[in-house]
């Protein structure tokens, strides 16, 4: 428990008569990429929002690097180093590949009002910013318009800016979202290496992604975690596959 | 240089030289036109600061002219009539001093730009285009009520105010003026849009949720872009004072409001010369269709349907194509 | 101040309550199901009102004044939404805010050409002129009592529309879901059209109405068009409810600030300051009210969650 780097104790979330989240109980120690798995519904997209914050949960808490945040605005919790990637790609459509990396080197090193040097000449944010594309393969896309690049290159900036943050771990949410065989298996390896420098809680749909990549594998089904464990004891798990696999696939 | 620098380079030029030409040749209404949209285009440089760089459709904006407006009239008027503003702490008897009252202007209505951003973006699109519009009408009534300083029939004041060094009567000198803090404006609008503040607005405009995940606020970004947007409208409703010596209710209209939108939708949202653009060719369709039809905002409405239904990217995007510059 | 005064005020707001609250049901029924914002309601408010007037001057009737009042509105408001509005429903707000104030300006200057600056005058029919006694003693004019009468009974027909009946159902259907109606076999075009064009009707019947104690003349409609909006703010943006409570509020808010601030400062200051200064917050007091809303529920007090 006390080496985790980001955790939840009985997160319980409800939309009305619904418990989209019902006491969700996990952690994301250093090193690992922990993934959360379940079918469509299964309350994926409510707990990553109560871990980033863009929503409170009605009971738990979230812990990261020790510090009870669950008070905290999202902003607060993106400076204190946890990082987010978006299911559907959030970036700065008529900004350019490098205008979009500088923001986040912006949000993590100095303060927006800022009003008259250029934010593409300082030195600190552009070297920063050029750091993070080029180990995401863009940096020869640096001037290119976002709403120019292809969907995989999108998803690979949406990783990019959140490195630019240099966190202290990962909330990604379906990073491989319509990315296809190849451009998943490239992020797949993208993710591999990134996972020393800063656990991943990944949230995903592509199965062969998650078994390559997890350490652990949760499982969430109607709001709770029905499992957790190794790929190879998830796999085995009879609950998994009666409530998930068994269903779903 | 881009295509879209380029025709805003010729356009700033033209609306400088025009005056120069027309003051050899001794004809000081084309000097007072010209002055009018160097500071309509300042206005709209304010609220395209907002609007374009920031996604925030302000409809209040004539609050901010009609407070510059105001705040000349106010200052000056205590002079003109030989009655002090207030006594203690210290005698004030007004001002008739251009950069302070354009000091007061700006930092009056940075304030309640202040203020009224603070409501107003506590909602977002269709709301926020009702309160700054509801918000603007309620300087307007009051403005109108206020009959210490003219209600209804306005404030005349006769001497244009000073600034040290030039003779401001003089039409190309008040022109001259005008012109230089316009183009000073354009000059900060240039810097802003390209600095850490304006590419973080111009971000919280595009994508709220990736500028909060890089641990930015966006309420706050928009809120200083409306108050920095809301303080050069200001500053250029003192030089609009000035031109017409008069100020009066009209500035805070919601009509007001529309034009200096819609100087911003003839040049084109969000480009640096939109506005320059937008309020000239305002200006010269006032003149000759205002000369040729007693309704010519008939044309106009017409004019402006056309742009936004089938000319987005105004007029600038014509010329200059629908991409904009980035750099 | 007299309880009788109270009274008369009390009804006063009221009645301009009821009027606001036409213009408002038209501009969040539109707002909720086409998601649009229209500035030109205030045109067809102005539409509604020359058209009465020009009618009552020929024939005389008040009656068919209010009959060419509704007609020409709703025919004035189906006309721009096929020619223009349609085209701004995928539009985002900057557009149709632009659009609709071109179509002000057009509508506008297309009325002075017509009409001329001078006001026009609607003269309030014979049989509703004069004052009634209320219960208590008060005189009341007829009039103003028939317009208050005549906005519940519109209000209560056009709650039961949306209630009750199949186009209202298809509405609340459009304000959930455009997919689904669409899904369903409902015409949109026609349903959008319609909806404007009862949206139309309603500001027309509420300037021909006020027209008749008023003067009616170009401009007269954006003032009350960002009252409605001030209207929406405070009731929550596609709520018909939401519009009445509103519309009551501000009525009431601005008819009484209007009459009693300035005897409340009177009771401190010399009368010629109070006077003045009570004017001049009461012309502020119902943006106070909007503020004080806004900073308790910034969705309205009606208005759904965001």
């Amino acid at each position: 428990m006390t080496d985790a780097i980001l955790e939840t104790r009985g997160l319980v979330k409800s939309f009305g008569a619904l418990r989209a989240s019902d006491g969700i109980t996990l952690d994301l120690r250093p090193g690992e990429i922990h993934a959360v798995i379940g079918p469509n519904g299964a309350g994926k997209s409510t707990m990553i929002k109560q871990l980033s914050g863009n929503i409170a949960p009605d009971e738990g808490t979230v812990h990261f690097l020790g510090r009870d945040v669950t008070g905290l605005s999202t902003m607060a919790r993106a400076r204190a180093g946890l990082a987010r990637t978006f299911q559907v790609s959030a970036l700065a459509m008529e900004d350019t590949v490098l205008q979009n990396a500088v923001l986040g080197a912006l949000g993590a090193t100095s303060s927006p009002y800022r009003f008259f040097r250029p934010a593409l000449k300082k030195a600190e944010l552009r070297d920063r910013a050029m750091a993070a594309l080029e180990r995401m393969g863009l940096a020869g896309h640096a001037a290119t318009v976002v709403s120019e690049l292809s969907h995989g290159q999108r998803r690979q900036l949406e990783v990019a800016v959140a490195l630019t943050l240099q966190p202290r771990a990962f909330l990604m949410d379906e990073p491989m979202a319509g990315l296809g065989g190849e451009g998943s298996q490239q992020l797949t390896g993208i993710l591999d290496r990134l996972r020393a420098e800063a656990p991943i809680l990944l949230i995903e749909h592509d199965m062969d992604a998650v078994f390559a990549l997890a350490d652990r594998i949760s499982v969430l089904v109607y709001g709770r975690i029905i499992a957790t464990g190794t790929v190879d004891e998830i796999r085995r798990s009879p609950e998994v596959r009666d409530a998930y696999l068994g269903d779903a696939e | 240089m881009s295509r879209e620098r380029l025709l805003g380079a010729v356009v700033l030029l033209a609306l400088g030289l025009v005056p120069l030409a027309a003051h050899l040749m001794g004809e000081p209404f084309t000097i007072t036109l010209a002055t009018r949209a160097a500071i309509l285009a300042l206005a709209a440089v304010g609220l395209n600061i907002a609007l374009g760089l920031g996604g925030l459709v302000s409809l209040g904006h004539a609050t901010f002219f009609g407070i510059g407006g105001y705040a000349m009239g106010i200052l000056a008027s205590h002079v003109q009539n030989y009655e002090p503003m207030f006594e203690w702490p210290f005698l004030f008897e007004g001002s008739t001093s251009m950069p302070f009252i354009w000091l007061v202007a700006v930092l009056a209505s940075a304030l309640v730009a202040l203020l009224i951003g603070l409501l107003a973006l506590r909602t977002s699109g269709v709301y926020f285009i009702m309160i700054t519009l509801a918000f603007g009408q309620m300087f307007y009534f009051f403005s109108i009520s206020w009959s210490a300083y003219g209600g209804e029939d306005g404030l005349s004041i006769y001497v244009r105010n000073g600034f040290p060094g030039l003779n401001t009567l003089d039409p190309i000198q008040f022109f001259g003026l005008s012109y230089a803090v316009l183009c000073i404006v354009l000059l900060g609008a240039h810097l802003l849009a390209r600095s850490p503040f304006g590419l973080a607005l111009g971000a919280a405009r595009q994508s709220p949720d990736r500028v909060q995940a890089v641990g930015l606020d966006p309420k706050r970004l928009r809120l200083v872009g409306f108050v920095i947007s809301g303080a050069i409208t200001g500053l250029a409703g003192a030089l609009f004072a000035d031109l017409n010596r008069f100020v009066s209710p009209t500035m805070f209209s919601w009509q007001t409001s529309g034009e200096i939108m819609v100087f911003i939708i003839l040049g084109g949202v969000g480009r640096l010369f939109g506005p320059v653009v937008g309020a000239a060719v305002f200006v010269m369709l006032e003149h000759w269709l205002g000369d040729m039809s007693e309704f010519w905002h008939i044309w106009l409405g017409l004019l402006l349907l056309a742009v936004v239904l089938f000319a987005r990217g105004g007029l600038v995007g014509l010329i200059a194509g629908r991409e904009k510059a980035h750099d | 101040m007299t309880p009788i005064l109270i009274a008369e005020q009390v009804l006063n707001g009221l009645q301009s309550g009821v009027m606001l609250f036409l213009m408002a049901a038209g501009l969040t029924l539109i707002f909720g199901v086409m998601g649009l914002i229209n500035l030109a309601h205030g045109s067809l408010y102005m539409v509604g009102a020359f058209a009465a007037a020009a009618t009552a001057a020929v024939t005389g009737s008040f009656l068919l004044a209010l009959v060419a009042a509704l007609a020409a509105a709703a025919a004035a408001g189906a006309l721009v939404e096929r020619l223009v509005i349609r085209r701004l429903y995928d539009r985002d707000h900057l557009d149709q805010v632009l659009a609709t104030f071109a179509l002000i300006l057009i509508f506008s200057e297309g009325t002075r050409w017509i009409f001329g600056s001078f006001p026009l005058y609607l003269d309030i029919p014979e049989a509703l002129s004069g004052p009634v006694t209320l219960p208590g003693g008060i005189q009341y004019p007829l009039y103003r009592l028939f317009i208050i009468g005549m906005g519940l009974v519109v209000a209560a027909l056009l709650f039961w529309l949306i209630a009750r009946t199949r186009l209202g159902i298809r509405i609340r259907a459009g304000e959930n879901d455009r997919e689904m109606i669409a899904a369903l076999g409902v015409d949109i075009a026609r349903l959008y059209t319609l909806v404007f064009a009862l949206g139309a009707a309603l500001a027309g019947l509420a300037g021909a109405l006020v027209g008749a104690i008023q003067s009616v003349q170009v401009g007269m409609g954006e003032p009350v068009l960002i009252l409605a909006f001030v209207v929406i703010v405070i009731g929550g943006i596609g709520s018909i409810e939401g519009a009445l409570v509103g519309a009551i509020l501000v009525g009431l808010t601005d008819t009484l600030g209007g009459i009693f601030l300035p005897q409340i400062f009177g009771l401190f200051m010399d009368p010629a300051a109070a006077t003045q200064t009570g004017a001049a917050l009461a012309s502020m007091a119902i943006y106070v009210l909007m503020a004080a809303v806004l900073v308790w529920k910034p969705t309205g007090l009606f208005g759904a969650k965001s």
